[in-house]
């Protein structure tokens, strides 16, 4: 048993280097990576370093162009831009991670599932997959946001990851089904081990990065949804999100005043992170997938 | 194929069904008196109006009678089409506030949307063919898949409307106007409708290209492909071939996106004051007018649910192993 | 008649050169069928591939292949683009997925004629179909609609269709179970014997199948040829030792092996990455000794029995 377990094991941490190899050598996932970092390391840290308050009013410093003073110029309020888009960074970085991380195991355990056990469980949870997918998930979280009052960050990633699993359950599935008919799996279940770890310990890791890269998708789908509800105005009522300085400048007609520094910022900084994710991803596919490789 | 539409019929029926409950259910998961919470942040401050409208809510949500015959009550006003009565509006029927926005919602969102996916997948075929297309291209389209809807809406408002000043940025036609069956009305609709049909349709047409040249070059390995360049045969009839193949996951992919294209609708309408549902769901909003939410919530998920219906028959049209007696996809 | 003269094609790796086939040299006359075995990775489909269409790999490093008198400009993809099809065609590994699966297969055909600018028989193609059990109206029907054999046959009739002068059928049986197998392989003999093919590479992985129809076999290992000779003398009196061992591990090839007992071959083929010199069965072989450094040429033993082993 032991020298048949190390064969395989080898070649594993063959493709795993292999895959580093390419990994290191992919401008596109270097590149998207290094955007996603550097805007998370400026979330992360730019408040501690600014620590000013993204809401203090300020009459004399009211619509002011970019400056050294105030980097990104500030709101009809007096409020920092800057300030503002540094703390919305870091909540627009929480609900794409708790959306999204949300979102991907929602699917991945009811992908599992219904792939796996097939049957009358799979049709059942097919049946609530198609549903779900079917319903438009911004408008079902806006009559749960409109009556509920859903204001936290926390929430929202929540319902966002209730609506939007769907398309993650059904590649799940659709992979755990052509997974599960492998030798590995059957020699496992004739073994008599528990299906949960049948699932966890060999289907998932034998789509890890397959895995990885969905939970990287709905990252930023997560990050697009919660922006459109914080400019609709079903947004967290406290803090501040790139959506929601959206919104402000919106509502406070930026626009016509003008006031460009108050909404390219926030606009820009969403569409930096999502689309440096959907690079880095497109990067993971060419490392992971030979097929995509130039050679 | 009576199988297929069977299926997807009984699908989208509970779907509906489904949609129906949640908007049954989440009044009553409000604490409290619905009725008075709903008043209160209404901020409804003629005292006639107030106990009128009181009286009209405590009857239409029938709080006293037993909780199945309240859902009944429900359903049955909905298939009679009556949605309740709009707050803010008060006393207009939300069925009349919602067919006043639908066809401009409807006139913004099929143009942009049918547009995107054709100009899309075209773009995507050819990208897939030269390596300089593909390279200026495909950077183009992720960009614009990144981008929250709201934000294109506001850059193209700055450009072309305040910058420029070509176009204006805001409402459905101008305020001096008054609807009319007059060419210059009709041009200024047009006017006020090009904005936010530019930005919906850009931002749309980057995801159908990737998809399509995505979905080409994979068709362009596959073994059908390998076993005609085998054969000798042209490159013009094997891309022929695989763009027809590719095109069909395309289809589907429009059913997936709809979600999507509905809340990026919403949004492109709240910035540019567009009188669609979006700018109604948005006053609804502010104005704690829940009817009028509850109500446009049905008819977006209505309009979903006919437009897959139309994508699902469209599919068995274009995919002729599903007409051939065979069940393709699901 | 094709001749194939000291052909090396190499695939390009990101580690370097791997020398798939390395040095091989063979003749098909008119009307043979060879068969070409080995285990996988020994370089038969290299070959198979080297002669219709290379992939984006592959690279063309020595060698010349002769068809019919004329040189075949294998390394050339748009130069062989006139041969293919009407001169050498392909029955591919993956015949179940060879067919478009949106267009009506008819028209697939005529499209594809027509693109090669060659007449549509009609007549011509319902025969054949007939020939092989598939009804005319076949051709009305898309491929999802036929099961694995039927789209094994139709294949087998598309790439013969302009009656080629080599047709090249790459593991065509792998994908079926026994019995079909059969049936498929007689079907291929007779396509030789109605004129429409000249000769056949026919490339598997089991010996038994190919003694069934081939005239000659060809055992090739790591990219060379080990062996060649008529099919029958090749299972009765083999002289390379790989194919001794070979035929050894098969549970029947034609003749009774009585109670022996089945072996199987220790150790695995070399590396062709950096291939050792010398014999590569060298480290494999029970009748190895120092000889065996230096590379063994294939010598022909007695008329038409190629071996390539010092002690042969």
């Amino acid at each position: 048993m032991t020298t048949l377990q190390t064969a395989p094991e080898k070649a594993e941490t063959v493709v795993r280097r292999e895959a580093l190899y390419f990994a290191f050598r992919n401008p596109k996932l270097l590149g998207g990576l290094a955007v996603v970092l550097i805007l998370l390391a400026v979330g992360i840290f730019g408040p501690i370093l600014d620590s000013g308050d993204p809401f203090a009013y300020s009459f004399t410093d009211a619509i002011q162009s970019p400056s050294g003073k105030h980097w990104f110029g500030t709101t009809t309020f007096g409020q920092d831009v800057f300030t503002q888009f540094v703390a919305g960074l870091r909540t627009t970085f929480e609900v794409g991670a708790l959306g999204g991380g949300l979102t991907a195991i929602i699917g991945m355990v009811i992908g599992f599932v219904a792939g796996y056990r097939g049957g009358m469980i799979d049709e059942i949870l097919n049946m609530l997959t198609n549903i779900v997918l079917v319903l438009p998930a911004l408008a079902v979280l806006l009559i749960v946001n409109a009556y509920l009052g859903v204001r936290s960050v926390g929430m929202q990633a929540l319902f966002i990851g209730l609506t939007s699993w769907p398309w993650v359950a059904r590649a799940v599935r659709a992979q755990t089904f052509s997974l599960r008919t492998r030798d590995f799996v059957d020699l496992a279940r004739l073994s008599a081990v528990p299906t949960r770890k049948i699932i966890l310990r060999e289907i998932a890791p034998n789509m890890s990065s397959y895995l990885f890269m969905t939970f990287i998708l709905c990252f930023g789908g997560s990050i697009l949804i919660a922006s459109s509800l914080d400019f609709i105005g079903l947004g967290p009522t406290q803090g501040v999100s790139l959506g929601l300085m959206l919104q402000n400048a919106h509502q406070w007609s930026a626009l016509t005043l003008g006031m460009w520094w108050w909404f390219i910022p926030p606009g820009a900084g969403i569409t930096l992170i999502v689309g440096a994710l959907y690079v880095a991803n497109v990067g993971l596919d060419e490392v992971f997938n030979p097929k995509l490789r130039e050679t | 194929m009576r199988r297929y539409f069977g299926r997807k019929l009984l699908i989208y029926g509970l779907t509906f069904f489904v949609a129906v409950t949640i908007n049954w259910m989440i009044p009553r998961f409000m604490p409290g008196d619905p009725v008075a919470s709903m008043l209160a942040r209404a901020n409804v401050t003629q005292p006639a109006a107030y106990e009128a409208m009181r009286s009209y809510y405590t009857g239409l949500f029938g709080l006293d009678q037993p909780i199945w015959q309240q859902y009944l009550n429900f359903w049955g006003r909905l298939l009679r089409g009556d949605f309740g009565t709009s707050i803010y509006l008060f006393p207009t029927p939300v069925s009349t506030v919602i067919k006043g926005a639908v066809p401009y919602s409807i006139g913004l969102v099929m143009p942009s949307v049918l547009l995107s996916w054709v100009v899309g997948n075209w773009a995507g075929a050819i990208a897939a063919r030269r390596k300089v297309l593909d390279n200026t291209a495909l950077p183009i389209g992720y960009v614009l898949t990144a981008m929250p809807h709201m934000w294109l809406g506001v850059l193209m408002a700055w450009g072309f409307g305040v910058i420029l000043g070509w176009l204006p940025i805001a409402g459905g036609y101008s305020f001096s106007m008054r609807p009319s069956l007059t060419w210059a009305f009709a041009w200024d609709l047009v006017v006020h409708w090009f904005l936010p049909f530019l930005s919906l349709f850009l931002i749309a047409l980057g995801g159908w290209a990737i998809g399509m040249r995505n979905m080409i070059i994979y068709e362009l390995e596959s073994d059908y492909s390998n076993y005609l360049s085998a054969l000798g045969a042209p490159q013009r009839l094997i891309r022929r071939y695989a763009f027809r193949n590719a095109v069909l996951p395309q289809i589907t992919g429009l059913a997936l996106q709809l979600g999507v294209i509905v809340a990026g609708a919403l949004v492109t309408e709240i910035v540019f004051s567009y009188p669609g549902l979006g700018s109604l769901i948005l006053n609804a909003i502010k104005n704690k007018d829940f009817f009028l939410i509850q109500g446009a919530f049905l008819f977006i998920v209505l309009g979903v649910l006919i437009a897959n219906f139309i994508i699902d028959i469209v599919y068995v049209v274009v995919d002729p192993r599903t007409r051939a007696g065979m069940v393709a996809g699901t | 008649m094709i001749t194939v003269d000291g052909l090396r094609v190499y695939y390009r790796t990101l580690k370097g050169d791997v020398r798939a086939l390395d040095g091989v040299t063979f003749d098909v006359r008119d009307g043979e069928i060879l068969g070409l075995a080995g285990e996988s990775g020994c370089g038969k489909t290299t070959l198979g591939k080297s002669l219709i269409r290379m992939d984006g790999r592959m690279k063309h490093v020595a060698g010349t292949v002769t068809l019919d008198g004329r040189s075949l400009p294998i390394a050339d993809d748009a130069a062989m683009v006139p041969f293919r099809f009407h001169e050498v065609s392909l029955i591919p590994q993956y015949s179940m997925s060879a067919l478009n699966p949106t267009r009506k297969i008819g028209r697939m055909i005529r499209e594809l004629l027509k693109a090669r600018q060659a007449p549509y028989d009609e007549q011509e193609l319902h025969k054949r179909l007939e020939l092989v059990g598939l009804g005319v109206e076949t051709l009305e029907r898309y491929p999802i609609e036929l099961s694995g054999g039927m789209k094994q046959r139709m294949v087998m009739v598309i790439s013969t269709l302009l009656n080629p002068s080599l047709l090249i059928a790459d593991e065509i049986t792998s994908a079926l179970d026994v019995s079909t197998q059969k049936a498929v392989a007689t079907a291929l003999a007779g396509f030789r014997d109605a004129g429409f093919l000249k000769s056949m590479i026919f490339i598997t992985h089991d010996i038994s199948l190919t003694y069934q129809i081939a005239d000659t076999i060809m055992v090739m290992y790591a990219g060379k040829l080990a062996e060649k000779a008529p099919a029958k003398t090749m299972v009765t009196a083999p002289r390379h030792p790989y194919t001794q061992l070979l035929l050894n591990s098969l549970p029947e090839v034609g003749v009774r092996y009585g109670q022996r007992r089945l072996a199987g071959i220790p150790g695995s083929p070399p590396s062709l990455l950096n291939p050792p010199d010398g014999c590569r069965f060298r480290d494999r072989c029970p009748l190895a000794y120092g000889k065996c450094a230096e590379e063994p040429p294939p010598v022909e033993v007695e008329p038409g029995h190629f071996v390539a082993c010092w002690k042969a």
